[in-house]
């Protein structure tokens, strides 16, 4: 597994001003996979998450130890930028929040703050890209000029994705993508995220255990501020080894 | 299944009498309406009155000539059987003073109060801004008639010798003056209201540009800021009808010499200023001079009016698009 391990996280703490969030976790995620970190609420899962791009810098009273490195570089190392980090680690929220702007600036801004795109046809191909990968391009070919926030649901999330891979990351995190989406837009999500998994190593934070039981092939459960259990997303749901993990996806607790 | 029993027999419920008064609502009601038509009906008194006396004033005076003439001048006869002319009644050199003056106090609290807004609400440390914003809201606590004096008092003097030592004539009751001024003091009304309008905008939306890579200032100029200018729009139409309405600061500093003039280092005079000249002393009711002040009062009341109007519209508008 180590071998093919993009992300390797290694006694992680994190605290929120007194208060312990994470207790030394360690975590292997594999390149070209999707992993779903699951767990009852408050248990760490998105703090973990928010450890991987550096999202928890924003919050002032968080303190983050330990050793988080991909593709082998210490991402909390001093020499670190989090705007070069977060151009290679993209993140999809829990409620769309796609800008009060175009379609097409919605998805162009990233390439353009990192000036990945020389001149307009080439932006013009980037966001094509990213719009037709997020599956929304036939939906809004012929209005990328409207706002983003004139768009469904389902349609935003799927803009946010677009926005995100744009500026073409290594790794995608995605923080409950689906809890704000009715059912149909949930599967048209899950379905894009099997095929981004080809270009795109996916970290996925999920409430739902048939979610994670579906799109993910590895599976992490949280408890506590604690790593439980890590493992194939097979075995996880059919034969966990700790008594907690059993517990909580046979609905005991959570 | 269970069927719900609806055979048994209930108490009766006392569903008519109850244990209070019915009459004590009504009175309660009543109390209530009267104290809310007091200030109703006494703004539309004003209003009225503003009306009426205005047209008693265009009876005499055209419209024309006080709106699109350019010579101020209505202290003519001392008294009634002096022999005079009837005075000059155009109010454009008003007009002109007073937009030069909110223009310079607006040039001058803009980026001041935008700059700090921006500080306070996406740099500034909670503990530092829960000093600031206090802080802030007491320079606008303070009277006018403070600022006006400091104005007359500490920097016209200033702005006089200042120029005159780079050989600039400036005169000792000069535009910048009272604009400067002015502008200081609608400051905190910019600062704040941009504040709120920046914090409302969803931390979604910063988490969403800074999860993209972009830094904190890309964030604020291109996501933040463009969310806001509808809302800072707003404040800086209120905070400008502020500066016409304005009235010591101008009385005190920017002198009564209605000059026809864009150079903000000469006297000027502003509408409030001549209302408070116009009807301060002993005034005789129905000259046209007196009048006037109504004619110019109406005018003032519609500006104001418009530009509270359009700040109030734009500001909901915007409040409306994220709640």
């Amino acid at each position: 597994m180590s071998k093919t391990a993009i992300i390797t996280a290694k006694d992680v703490d994190v605290f929120y001003g007194d208060k312990q969030a994470l207790d030394k976790i360690a975590l292997d995620i594999p390149e070209y996979k999707v992993t779903s970190l699951i767990g009852p609420s408050g248990c760490g899962k998105s703090t973990f998450l928010r450890c991987i791009n550096r999202m928890n810098d924003l919050v002032p009273i968080a303190r983050v130890e330990g050793d988080i490195r991909i593709a082998g570089q210490d991402i909390y190392a001093p020499e670190v930028d989090v705007v070069a980090l977060r151009a290679q680690v993209g993140m999809v929220f829990q409620k769309p929040n796609p800008f009060p702007k175009s379609i097409y600036e919605n998805v162009a801004y990233g390439p353009k703050i990192h000036g990945l795109a020389k001149g307009k046809t080439e932006m013009d191909e980037l966001v094509q890209w990213a719009l037709e990968k997020a599956g929304l391009w036939n939906e809004v070919k012929d209005r990328l000029d409207q706002p983003g926030t004139g768009l469904s649901g389902g349609q935003q999330q799927r803009l946010c994705i677009a926005r995100t891979i744009a500026v073409k990351p290594k790794v995608v995190l995605m923080d409950e993508p689906c809890s704000a989406l009715d059912p149909i837009a949930t599967a048209i999500i899950e379905e894009l995220i099997d095929e981004l998994r080809q270009n795109f190593t996916i970290v996925i934070v999920t409430h739902s255990m048939q979610q994670a039981a579906r799109v993910s092939q590895r599976t992490a459960f949280f408890h506590l501020g604690t790593l439980v259990e890590t493992g194939p997303t097979k075995n996880i749901f059919t034969s966990p080894e700790d008594e907690r993990t059993q517990n909580y996806i046979t609905g005991r607790i959570g | 299944m269970a069927t719900v029993d609806t055979n048994t027999p209930h108490d009766a419920l006392d569903l008519v009498n109850s244990q209070r008064k019915k009459g004590v609502e009504f009175v309660v009601m009543a109390i209530l309406i009267l104290c809310s038509l007091v200030a109703v009906l006494v703004t539309v008194g004003i209003v009225l009155s503003l009306i009426f006396e205005a047209y008693r004033f265009f009876e005499r005076i055209p419209m024309t000539e006080f709106l699109f003439g350019t010579q101020w001048s209505p202290q003519t006869a001392l008294r009634a059987d002096q022999v005079a002319a009837e005075g000059a009644f155009g109010a454009v050199p008003l007009i002109t003073g007073t937009l030069l003056i909110s223009f310079i106090a607006m040039c001058v609290a803009t980026p001041l109060g935008l700059m700090s807004a921006i500080y306070l609400s996406e740099y500034a440390s909670k503990r530092f801004r829960d000093f600031v914003k206090p802080a802030l809201e007491i320079l606008a606590g303070i009277p006018t008639v403070v600022y006006g004096f400091f104005a007359a008092l500490t920097v016209a003097p200033l702005l006089r010798s200042g120029g005159e030592s780079v050989g600039l004539n400036v005169s000792s009751e000069s535009a910048l003056a009272a604009g400067l001024i002015m502008g200081m003091m609608i400051i905190p009304l910019i600062s704040s209201l941009s504040d709120d309008v920046i914090n409302s905008v969803p931390q979604a939306m910063r988490d969403a540009s800074l999860g993209l890579g972009a830094t904190h200032s890309e964030t604020i100029r291109k996501v933040v800021l463009p969310s806001a200018i509808p809302g800072v729009a707003g404040a800086l139409l209120l905070a400008a009808s502020r500066a016409i309405g304005e009235t010591m600061i101008v009385v005190m500093a920017a002198g009564l010499a209605a000059n026809l003039t864009a150079n903000p280092l000469e006297a000027v005079t502003t509408i409030t200023a001549q209302i408070v000249a116009l009807l301060t002393g002993d005034q005789e009711f129905d000259s046209a001079k007196t009048l006037s002040a109504f004619a110019l009062g109406l005018l003032l009341f519609v500006v104001t009016l418009c530009l509270n109007i359009i700040a109030l519209r734009i500001v909901r508008k915007y409040q409306e698009q994220y709640d």
